[in-house]
C-alpha cells in the first residue's frame, strides 16, 4: 500500500511503493518538459490539419497541403525522368551504330537496356537472357539473324514474323515429315547427317543418305555444310548451338513439323530510346558481333522463301 | 546516516514544507512539475578553473581549426586535412584514407572512444563530464557572457528577479545576440568538416552552399543556442545518459569531489569559531565557515556538501572556492577536494590523505588501458597491413556458362579494380591457372580477347568492369582458377598485387 514519507537524504517525497527495500522518489518534472509536451500536441493538430489523417468512409481527409502518397511517387518518377532526359535525348540523336564512339553513353543504353530487358524481355528470354528451347540464348556467339548492333536493332524493331509489321523477319521452313516431301526414313537419315555434320555422331550408313537429301532440301537455306543463313534466319547447324535441341527426337520433330519462332516488333511497343537501349544491352551480353565493315543496303526484303 | 549528527541535510529540489509533525504531506501535495531554477554561478579562480580555462580553449580550438588544416596530397585528392566526404564516400585523416569498406576502422575508433571513456571514469571519476563534454564547454563558455553583460552572481540573480523594464530588456537582447553569435559560429563550422572548407564558406555567403549546409548550420544553431543558452545543467540532470551509466560505474576507488564533513562539521562562522574556542560556547566547531562559496560557483548549482549527486560533473569549481576561502581564513585547503570513497572513510577514522596517484593507477585501470591500448595497436597494425589495389570478383550465376558455337565455354564476371591511391594506376588483370582461358569485356570485340588486359584505373576509383573469360572446348570443364591484379610498378615502386580465387563454371564433362 501507498506509504509515502519524506525520504530524508534528498528531502524529496516518495511515491510510496517499495521493492524489496528499493523506493522510488516522486522527484517532480522539470517544468520545461511539461510545455514540451504542449508543443508536440500542437505540432499534432497541426499535422492533421496539413496533411491526411481523418480516415473516412471513401478516403481520408485532404489536408490543406493536399499532399497524397501517389502525387508523392508520381513526383517522383517525374524527377527521375527528369533526371535521364538528357541522357535519353542523346541516345535518340545517335544511330544506334555509333553509340559505340561514345563508350560513357553506350554504358548508359546498356544500364538502360538491362532495366528495359527485365520488364519486357526475360518472358521467352530469362533473366539472364540465356533463353530456353525455342528462345535463342543471346549470350551465345550464334545469331540467327545477324549479331552486330544495326542487325539486332533491325530484329527487335521490326520483330520475328509478326504480323502487322511489314518489315518483321520473316521465312518459313517446310513441315518436310508432315508435308510428305520427306518420308519418315528419309526425315530419319537427314537427321542423322545433321548429326553428323554437328559432331554428335559418326558417319554411317544413313548419313550418307542423308547427306544427299541435305543437298537436295536443305542446303538452299542452311547451306551446303550446314553453315546456316543469316539472310533468312536459317541456323547453323554445323555448331554446338541448339535452338529447339539436337537430339534425335527433336531433330525429328524439328524436321518433320519445321519451326516458327515469333517475335513482336517492338518498335510498335516501346519508344524508339528503349528499343535503342535494348539493342545495345543485348550486343553487351558477350556474342555482339562487331559492325560489317562497309555495311551494304540492308535487304529489307528476305531472298528466301518468304511465303507471307 | 540519520544518526550521524554532523550532517546537516538540505533538500535539493523543491519539497514539501516541512509540518510540525512527523507525517507531514498528508496535507500539502506536492506540485507534479518543478520550475528551473536560476543558476547564476560566480566567478572564481584557482588551479581547476585554470585546467578548465585550458581544456575549453584546446576543445574550441581543434573544433574551429580543424578543417582549415591543409594536408597536400596530389592532384587528385582534397587538401583538407580532416574531411568526412560523404558524397564520395572517403574519410581522410592526415595521411589516412579511409574507404566505405574500411569504415571498420572508424568502428574501431568508436570503440576506443568508449573504452576509452570507461577509462577516464575508472580513473579520475566523471572527468569527461568537469571538463571535456561539449555540453560543459559551452555551457561554461555561456555562463561567461553571462557575467560579462550581467554582472557576477548577485547581479544575475537581481536581474533574473527583476521586472521587464527597458534595462532587462537591453540587456537580454544583448546577450541573446551573443549567444547566437556563437552558436551560428559553432553550428557553421560543422559543415566544414563534410566539404572543402574554404570553398564551402565561399558558396556559403553566396547563397550556392546546398540546401542540406544551411539547414544543418540552422539545426545546429538552435541546439547550441538552446542547450548551451538555456537548457544547461538541465541536459546533464535530465537527458544525458551518461551520468545515469556512470553512477553505475563509479565505485568506492573512483575519484569523485569530497566534502570532507568529519573536517567541516558542525559548520559554524568565525564568530562562532572564536567564541567556541574561548569557552563562551560549547562543543566543537569544525573548519567550515558555511560560506556558501562552494554553492555560489556551481556551474549546476548544487550543494556538494550533501554529499556526491548526479548533478555533479566534477569540475573542481568548488574545491577552487573553497581553497580560496580556507587561505583567507588561514585554514588547511582542501575542506573539498578530489578523493575516494576509500580514502574518505580512512580519513574520517583519523588516517593521512593518500596520494592521489595510487587512486588514479588501480588494477581496474589498467585492465581498462591494456584494452584501450590493445584496440589501438591492432587499429595500427591493421592500418600498416592494408593493400591500396583491391581485386574483387563477382561470377555470374544466371547464366553460369555459355556454350559457344565452337565448343568452347564462357563465363561472365563482373569484376571491380580499385585504386585506392591518389593518382591513376596502371594495372595488368590476367588469368592463373585456367589453360588456354582468354579474356575480354563487355566493350571489347570478342576477336581480341587476350589471356591478360591492361587497364589504367583513375585515381582514387573503383572501375567495374564486365570480364567475359572464354576456355576452348577441350579445356572446358568445371575448375578452380583466379584472378590476378598487378600495378605496373615504376621503377623504385614496391609492387602491389591481388588475386582472388573464384571457379570456372563449364557443362560436366559426358
Amino acid at each position: 500500500m501507498a506509504d509515502k514519507r519524506i525520504d530524508e537524504p534528498t528531502g524529496v517525497e516518495t511515491v510510496g511503493h517499495e521493492w524489496d527495500g528499493i523506493e522510488e522518489l516522486n522527484t517532480p518534472l522539470p517544468r520545461w518538459w511539461l510545455w514540451t509536451f504542449y508543443a508536440t500536441i500542437v505540432f499534432a493538430i497541426g499535422y492533421v490539419v496539413v496533411y491526411p489523417a481523418i480516415p473516412g468512409r471513401h478516403a481520408a481527409s485532404a489536408g490543406t497541403a493536399g499532399w497524397t502518397s501517389r502525387g508523392a511517387l508520381a513526383k517522383d518518377l517525374a524527377a527521375a525522368d527528369a533526371a535521364r532526359a538528357q541522357t535519353r535525348a542523346a541516345i535518340a540523336a545517335t544511330p544506334v551504330e555509333k553509340l559505340a564512339d561514345n563508350p560513357q553513353l553506350l554504358r548508359a543504353a546498356i544500364e538502360g537496356g538491362a532495366a528495359a530487358f527485365k520488364q519486357n524481355c526475360v518472358q521467352c528470354h530469362g533473366s539472364g537472357a540465356a533463353g530456353s528451347k525455342g528462345y535463342p540464348n543471346l549470350n551465345d556467339d550464334d545469331w540467327l539473324w545477324g549479331g552486330d548492333i544495326a542487325t539486332i536493332h533491325q530484329t527487335l524493331e521490326h520483330g520475328v514474323r509478326y504480323p502487322g509489321d511489314e518489315q518483321t523477319r520473316t521465312s518459313q521452313m517446310p513441315a518436310f515429315g508432315r508435308d510428305g516431301i520427306l518420308t519418315a526414313a528419309q526425315v530419319q537419315d537427314v537427321v542423322s547427317h545433321v548429326r553428323v555434320i554437328s559432331g554428335q555422331e559418326k558417319a554411317s550408313a544413313s548419313s550418307a543418305r542423308g547427306a544427299q537429301i541435305f543437298a537436295d532440301n536443305c542446303s538452299v537455306c542452311h547451306g551446303a555444310n550446314g553453315e546456316g543463313n543469316r539472310t533468312v534466319g536459317a541456323p547453323r547447324l554445323n555448331d554446338k548451338i541448339w535452338l529447339y535441341g539436337g537430339d534425335r527426337a527433336t531433330l525429328t520433330q524439328t524436321v518433320t513439323y519445321a519451326r516458327q519462332g515469333v517475335m513482336p516488333a517492338w518498335g510498335q511497343r516501346l519508344d524508339p530510346v528503349t528499343v535503342k537501349m535494348l539493342a545495345a544491352y543485348v550486343h553487351s551480353r558477350g556474342g555482339g558481333e562487331a559492325l560489317p565493315a562497309a555495311t551494304p543496303a540492308p535487304d529489307a526484303a528476305p531472298a528466301a522463301p518468304a511465303t507471307r | 546516516m540519520p544518526a550521524d549528527p554532523k550532517l546537516k541535510l538540505v533538500a535539493s529540489t523543491p519539497s514539501p514544507q516541512e509540518g510540525g509533525g512527523d507525517n507531514a504531506t498528508a496535507h500539502h501535495e506536492p506540485s507534479l512539475y518543478a520550475r528551473r531554477e536560476p543558476v547564476c554561478p560566480s566567478k572564481v579562480d584557482g588551479r581547476f578553473r585554470r585546467f578548465k580555462w585550458a581544456v575549453m580553449a584546446f576543445c574550441l580550438a581543434v573544433y574551429w581549426g580543424t578543417p582549415w588544416l591543409r594536408w597536400d596530397r596530389g592532384p587528385w585528392a582534397p587538401n583538407q586535412a580532416v574531411l568526412i566526404d560523404l558524397a564520395h564516400r572517403r574519410f581522410y585523416m592526415f595521411g589516412i584514407e579511409i574507404w566505405p569498406h574500411e569504415f571498420y576502422f572508424v568502428a574501431g575508433l568508436l570503440i576506443m572512444a568508449g573504452v576509452g571513456l570507461f577509462l577516464v571514469t575508472s580513473a579520475v571519476g566523471r572527468a569527461w563530464c568537469g571538463y571535456a563534454c561539449p555540453q560543459t564547454v559551452w555551457t561554461d563558455l555561456f555562463q561567461h557572457v553571462d557575467r560579462l553583460i550581467d554582472g557576477d552572481r548577485n547581479a544575475q540573480l537581481a536581474l533574473d528577479r527583476a521586472p521587464w523594464n527597458a534595462r532587462k530588456i537591453t540587456k537580454r537582447l544583448t546577450k541573446w545576440a551573443i549567444f547566437l553569435a556563437i552558436s551560428f559560429a559553432t553550428g557553421g563550422a560543422w559543415i566544414f568538416y563534410f566539404a572543402d572548407a574554404p570553398t564551402l564558406q565561399r558558396e556559403f555567403w553566396t547563397g550556392a552552399a546546398p540546401g542540406v549546409a544551411y539547414a544543418c548550420v540552422a539545426v545546429l544553431t538552435f541546439t547550441t543556442f538552446w542547450l548551451g543558452g538555456f537548457m544547461r545543467e538541465q541536459v546533464c540532470v535530465y537527458m544525458c545518459p551518461w551520468p545515469r551509466i556512470q553512477s553505475a560505474m563509479l565505485d568506492e576507488k573512483s575519484l569523485i569531489v569530497t566534502y570532507k564533513d568529519w573536517r567541516g562539521e558542525p559548520r559554524g562562522s568565525l564568530k562562532q569559531a572564536a567564541k567556541v574556542r574561548e569557552g563562551r560556547l560549547p562543543g566543537a566547531i569544525g573548519d567550515c565557515i558555511d560560506c556558501k562559496q562552494c554553492v555560489a560557483v556551481c556551474p549546476t548549482g548544487i550543494d556538494i556538501r550533501e554529499g556526491a549527486q548526479i548533478g555533479c560533473i566534477t569540475c573542481g569549481l568548488c574545491i577552487d572556492a573553497c581553497d580560496r576561502v580556507m587561505g583567507q581564513v588561514g585554514r588547511e585547503r582542501g575542506l573539498i577536494d578530489y578523493c575516494t570513497l576509500d580514502d574518505a572513510e580512512h580519513e574520517r577514522k583519523g588516517g593521512a590523505p593518500k596520494s592521489l596517484v595510487k587512486a588514479i593507477f588501480r588494477p581496474r585501470t589498467l585492465v581498462y588501458l591494456g584494452l584501450w591500448s590493445a584496440i589501438g595497436l591492432g587499429l595500427l597494425f591493421m592500418l600498416g597491413q592494408r593493400t591500396r589495389l583491391d581485386l574483387s570478383v563477382a561470377r555470374d550465376r544466371n547464366p553460369e556458362f555459355v556454350q559457344l558455337s565452337d565448343g568452347s565455354v564462357r563465363d561472365g564476371f563482373t569484376i571491380k579494380l580499385r585504386n585506392m591511391e591518389d593518382r591513376p594506376r596502371d594495372t595488368v588483370l590476367s588469368l592463373e591457372g585456367l589453360a588456354g582461358g582468354v579474356i575480354y569485356t563487355d566493350e571489347m570485340d570478342a576477336a581480341a580477347a587476350k589471356p591478360a588486359l591492361r587497364f589504367t584505373v583513375p585515381a582514387d576509383t573503383t572501375m567495374r568492369l564486365r570480364v567475359y573469360a572464354v576456355v576452348p572446348g577441350d579445356d572446358a570443364r568445371p575448375q578452380p582458377f583466379a584472378f590476378h591484379l598487378a600495378a605496373v610498378a615504376r621503377p623504385g615502386e614496391a609492387p602491389a598485387q591481388d588475386r582472388v580465387n573464384t571457379e570456372f563454371s563449364a557443362p560436366q564433362a559426358q
